[in-house]
């Protein structure tokens, strides 16, 4: 890794460059919650005053530039009695700013199921390929846990990444599109005082994280407390909404649907994201359903999360950023959850 | 690499076995595909409709029939159903193949035992078929097949050129009481005092609904076999059969990835799983 600093200056200028050429998403609000916080998310920028690079946390995560709700898998052409397939990797160069260290950290998740297993995914693929990723650092929110998770730092999965160190940024650089980028708006060397200021800055970020959930026994705990009334005493509440899945930056589960157009001409296959909180989930045809109660099928989401996904990559799903506590209408989040289990386990 | 391409195929053949299930012989229709195309007992494909749907079903036939692949439906739903209503010359979709199959050569030199309720012959099938080709592999082959009524029964036509070619043992029993109907009655696992197991020599394999797997592997594992030389198919609902939609994911493993075929000890272990 290669690190320079630009100043803010500097910054828009590259900004404004790289959006004459290129779709540029961004933070930007759009809306106030009910404390009249602003609402952020991830959407195209017009110009750089659009960009909120002071943003807390976006609603939902830039996964939706990656793995989008729905997605056309293939089209076909229907002729009598048989039918041609065209198959669509949509390839949509695109420049993502102000990614956090969470989300980027939640990317390299999905990208060990999406390119790293058997049958790499090639819409995913093409996506990944094609997104330049400038990451940025942030304070954390009260009720962040990505430290506990692991997940509060990135070394890599950008291409850039921004550190604000008062006048410049201080910039960590992962590729050489990056280098190249940054060079032609005059990036200077790391001089030692931006070193200092940058330690300093991310001392201060160390300090201020409150929440903290204990996770080293977890994938231990969802076997042990696999019958434990924890998940009933939060599954009950659970409206399976799936809202806690469409926020989460790690969530891929999906399904396809196939549909014919009225001419009997043209037929597309879609992939849709899903919740595993929705009850049809593990339906099969004739109505039998592996997971039928709410509380059995939130158990499973964080069975996957923790303990799932850990056997197979050996890590966590989660990254710690609490959207889908957010998210949630019953109120039910992974810290209540895990604290509840590790409580249980303790009497 | 297994992506969104499927094979065109034609349907070229359908033989009705009862009222719900059909036999559809598939013939990929581009030659070079086709000779490519290879697969082992326990395995299935996903077969598309377009337009319709996909649905994920076990290969039947036997693996060095390389013209054509045959596939036992049963109508259950959109797909299944739009499927049956299907003329030969209809032309289908097919990827894969995809998932585990059963480790036959694990099983050189001992005795197979296979146990099929309802559908669960459809993958035995190849399976069978396998024994067959290889049967001085193998020592005694024996079959228990459990249906829930004789109508139900499906390859029966072919019993008896299994019985005397492959020189196996078929022991069928329904739950029903039905006229015309001279064999046993009861449920699968009665007809195991019928079944000498030499539990050292054995390998188990197991394919059906999920209620029947907690009685026959108590049985099984009663008698003596290793849990590990047990092997069963699961079923769940798949959107993809390629380890991501998650819709198959059953604890900690993916069944069209890690399975449909497991041994027994590995799915004991498995929460959820049966
Ligand atoms: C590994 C495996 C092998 C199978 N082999 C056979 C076989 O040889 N013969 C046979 O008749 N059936 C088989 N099945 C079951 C068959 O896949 C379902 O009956 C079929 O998917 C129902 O689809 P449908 O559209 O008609 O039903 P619907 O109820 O309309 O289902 C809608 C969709 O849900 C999914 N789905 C529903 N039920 C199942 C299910 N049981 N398994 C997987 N996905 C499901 C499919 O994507 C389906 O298109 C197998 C299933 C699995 C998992
Ligand atoms: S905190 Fe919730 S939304 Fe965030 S990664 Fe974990 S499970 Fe997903
Ligand atoms: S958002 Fe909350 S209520 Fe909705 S499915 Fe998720 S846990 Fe259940
Ligand atoms: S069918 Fe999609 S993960 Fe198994």
């Amino acid at each position: 890794m290669l690190f320079r600093t630009i100043t803010k200056e500097n910054f828009k200028k590259m900004v404004e460059g790289l959006m004459e050429e290129n779709e540029v998403i961004g933070p930007k609000s759009r809306d106030r919650d009910k404390e009249g916080n602003k609402i952020y998310r991830f959407l195209k920028l017009n110009c750089f005053d659009e960009l909120e690079m002071d943003y807390t946390r976006s609603y939902s995560s830039p996964k939706d530039y990656f793995l989008p709700f729905k997605e056309d898998l293939a089209t076909y052409r229907l002729e009598n009695n048989g039918w041609d397939q065209k198959i669509h990797y949509t390839i949509h160069p695109r420049i993502i700013i102000g990614m956090r260290a969470c989300d980027i950290n939640a990317l390299l998740k999905l990208d060990q199921v999406m390119l790293k297993s058997a049958y790499p995914n090639p819409y995913y693929f093409a996506r990944r390929r094609n997104t330049l990723i400038i990451g940025l650092d942030h304070e954390p929110l009260e009720d962040c846990f990505c430290r506990s998770m692991n997940t509060d730092t990135a070394s890599h999965g950008f291409d850039l990444f921004l550190t604000d160190i008062g006048d410049r940024y201080f910039a960590a650089i992962n590729s050489d599109t990056a280098y190249i980028v940054l060079n032609r708006f005059n990036a200077r060397e790391v001089r030692e005082e931006d070193q200092l200021r940058y330690k300093k800055v991310k001392k201060q970020i160390e300090s201020k994280f409150k929440t903290q959930v204990d996770i080293t026994i977890l994938p231990e705990l969802m076997d042990l407390e696999f019958e434990s009334e924890v998940w009933k005493k939060w599954g009950d509440k659970c409206l399976s909404c799936g809202s806690c899945a469409m926020v989460c930056p790690t969530c891929y589960c999906y399904g396809v649907e196939e549909d014919i157009d009225l001419s009997f001409t043209q037929a597309t296959k879609r992939r849709f994201l899903y919740s595993c909180n929705l009850i049809d989930f593990a339906t099969v045809a004739g109505g039998y359903n592996f997971r039928p109660d709410a509380h059995i099928r939130l158990k499973y989401r964080y069975y996957h999360q923790f303990r799932g996904f850990e056997e197979a990559f050996n890590q966590s799903l989660c990254v710690g950023c609490n959207r889908c506590g957010k998210a949630c209408p019953a109120g039910i989040s992974p810290k209540a959850v895990i604290d509840d289990l590790i409580k249980t386990e303790k009497e | 690499m297994q992506t969104e391409k499927s094979f065109k195929s034609e349907i070229f053949n359908i033989i009705p076995l009862t009222a719900r299930e059909k036999l559809f012989h598939i013939k990929i229709c581009d030659a070079y595909e086709r000779e490519k195309f290879t697969f082992l007992p326990g395995q299935f494909v996903m077969l598309e409709l377009p337009g319709c749907g996909e649905v994920p079903i076990s290969i039947s036939s036997s693996i060095s029939n390389k013209d054509f692949i045959e596939l036992c439906i049963r109508k259950v739903g959109k797909v299944t159903g739009l499927l049956h209503r299907l003329e030969p010359g209809a032309i289908v979709g097919i990827r894969g193949p995809f998932g585990t199959h059963f480790p036959m050569q694990k099983m050189v030199g001992c005795n197979i035992l296979l146990i099929a309720g309802g559908l669960g012959i459809v993958p035995l099938r190849s399976t069978i078929y396998w024994a067959n080709e290889h049967r001085s592999d193998y020592k005694d082959i024996t079959i228990l097949y459990g249906a829930k009524e004789p109508g139900q029964i499906l390859f029966d036509y072919q019993f008896e050129e299994w019985h005397k070619i492959f020189d196996l043992k078929i022991l069928t029993i329904v739950q029903n009481r039905a006229e015309n109907w001279e064999g046993r009655v009861g449920l699968i696992t009665d007809l195991f005092d019928e079944v000498p197991i030499d539990p050292d020599n054995t390998f188990a394999i197991v394919c059906g609904p999920p209620v029947m797997f907690k009685f026959v592997f108590a049985h099984l594992t009663n008698v003596g076999i290793s849990r590990q030389r047990m092997f069963l198919s699961l079923e769940r609902r798949m959107h993809c059969g390629m380890g991501k939609c998650c819709r198959c994911n059953v604890g900690s493993i993916f069944t069209c990835l890690d399975g449909p075929v497991f041994d027994y000890w590995t799915v004991m272990n498995l929460k959820e799983a049966i």
